[in-house]
């Protein structure tokens, strides 16, 4: 570890607002980038999901299937 | 090998594939993006004349070299699209729009806030840095352009001719800071000849620039098993999938 205290890794001799808040930023977007394309393709399912069963309710299960194969 | 292009122009196939590669590349990545941003953040002496503002080229450098290699994969799936009308070529090219804006925004605001305490200023017009915009730009006008069509192969061949159009500005990206001098630094990596950074900043700077190639291809393949999803709901293999799961 290059830095002799906690306080001085976060004051880095006055350039540690700069380089945190470009870390976190960082940090930030990646992970929203990361987690998007999971939520949208859970969300996708839900929503598959739910008209599926819709359709199974009305009994017509087996033209939903069909339909798409 | 006909067989392998045969595949990969299965849907149900890619999207199980993708997430397989998923299982194991996230985690790697990760691990290694902690590692290098550790690494560099705290474990390397400060630059003798940036002092420790230095630092935020362990994210800045990664963030700009993905974003510019990534805008070549956006491209290429355009240009294999046109010409082959793949369209699984089509799905790479829209997912990864998204996650070269995010780089490049990461490259510039990093470098934004990384020129401050360096050149006293946040904000030149710059060459490197001006092209960096236009990057950004092009990548939002390719998110921008898909959703403006209802024709989605419409918007498929718009966007790859935007992409392919766009390319223009990659060599000038690269040749920016070497054509004209101004306050960004050149390249320090060469790979002819001796690079003019110490090996001590080298290998977390490589071993991060790893890990954004790593974060890279994760959102790329979990942003195409999304879009596969989107455009097979109507299928028996993502009705099967849905009712499966849960």
């Amino acid at each position: 570890m290059y830095f002799d205290s906690f306080k001085a890794m976060l004051v880095m001799d006055g350039h540690g607002a700069y380089v945190w808040a470009a870390y976190g930023l960082t940090l930030l977007v990646l992970s929203l980038v990361l987690a998007a394309p999971g939520r949208r393709r859970r969300r996708l399912l839900r929503e598959l999901r739910g008209e599926l069963r819709r359709q199974a309710r009305h009994g017509t299960k087996e033209a939903a299937y069909a339909s798409g194969s | 090998m006909w067989s392998f292009f045969h595949k990969l122009g299965s849907p149900p196939w890619l999207y199980r594939i993708a997430g397989v590669l998923l299982r194991w590349l996230l985690p790697v990545s990760l691990l290694a993006l902690g590692t290098g941003l550790i690494w560099g953040l705290l474990f390397t002496a400060p630059d003798f004349r940036q002092g420790n503002s230095y630092r935020i080229i362990y994210i800045h450098v990664p963030a700009a070299v993905v974003a510019l290699a990534g805008y070549y994969v956006m491209a290429l799936a355009g240009a294999v699209s046109l010409i082959w009308k793949m369209k699984v070529a089509d799905i790479a090219m829209k997912a990864t729009a998204p996650v070269g804006a995010a780089l490049t925004f990461i490259a510039l605001v990093t470098g934004s806030i990384w020129g401050k305490p360096t050149w006293g200023t946040w904000w030149v017009w710059d060459a490197r840095i001006t092209s960096m915009l236009i990057l950004l730009f092009l990548y939002l006008g390719v998110i921008a352009l898909y959703e403006a069509y209802d024709n989605k192969a419409a918007a498929g061949r718009a966007c790859a001719v935007l992409s392919l159009v766009g390319t223009v500005n990659i060599p000038i990206i690269y040749k920016s800071v070497d054509w004209w001098y101004s306050l960004h630094q050149p390249a320090s990596i060469k790979f002819t000849g001796e690079s003019t950074i110490d090996p001590t900043m080298l290998y977390p700077l490589l071993l991060s620039i790893i890990a954004f190639y790593g974060v890279f291809t994760c959102a790329l393949l979990g942003n195409m098993r999304a879009e596969i999803l989107a455009r097979e709901t109507r299928t028996g293999w993502v009705r099967r999938l849905a009712g499966g799961e849960v």
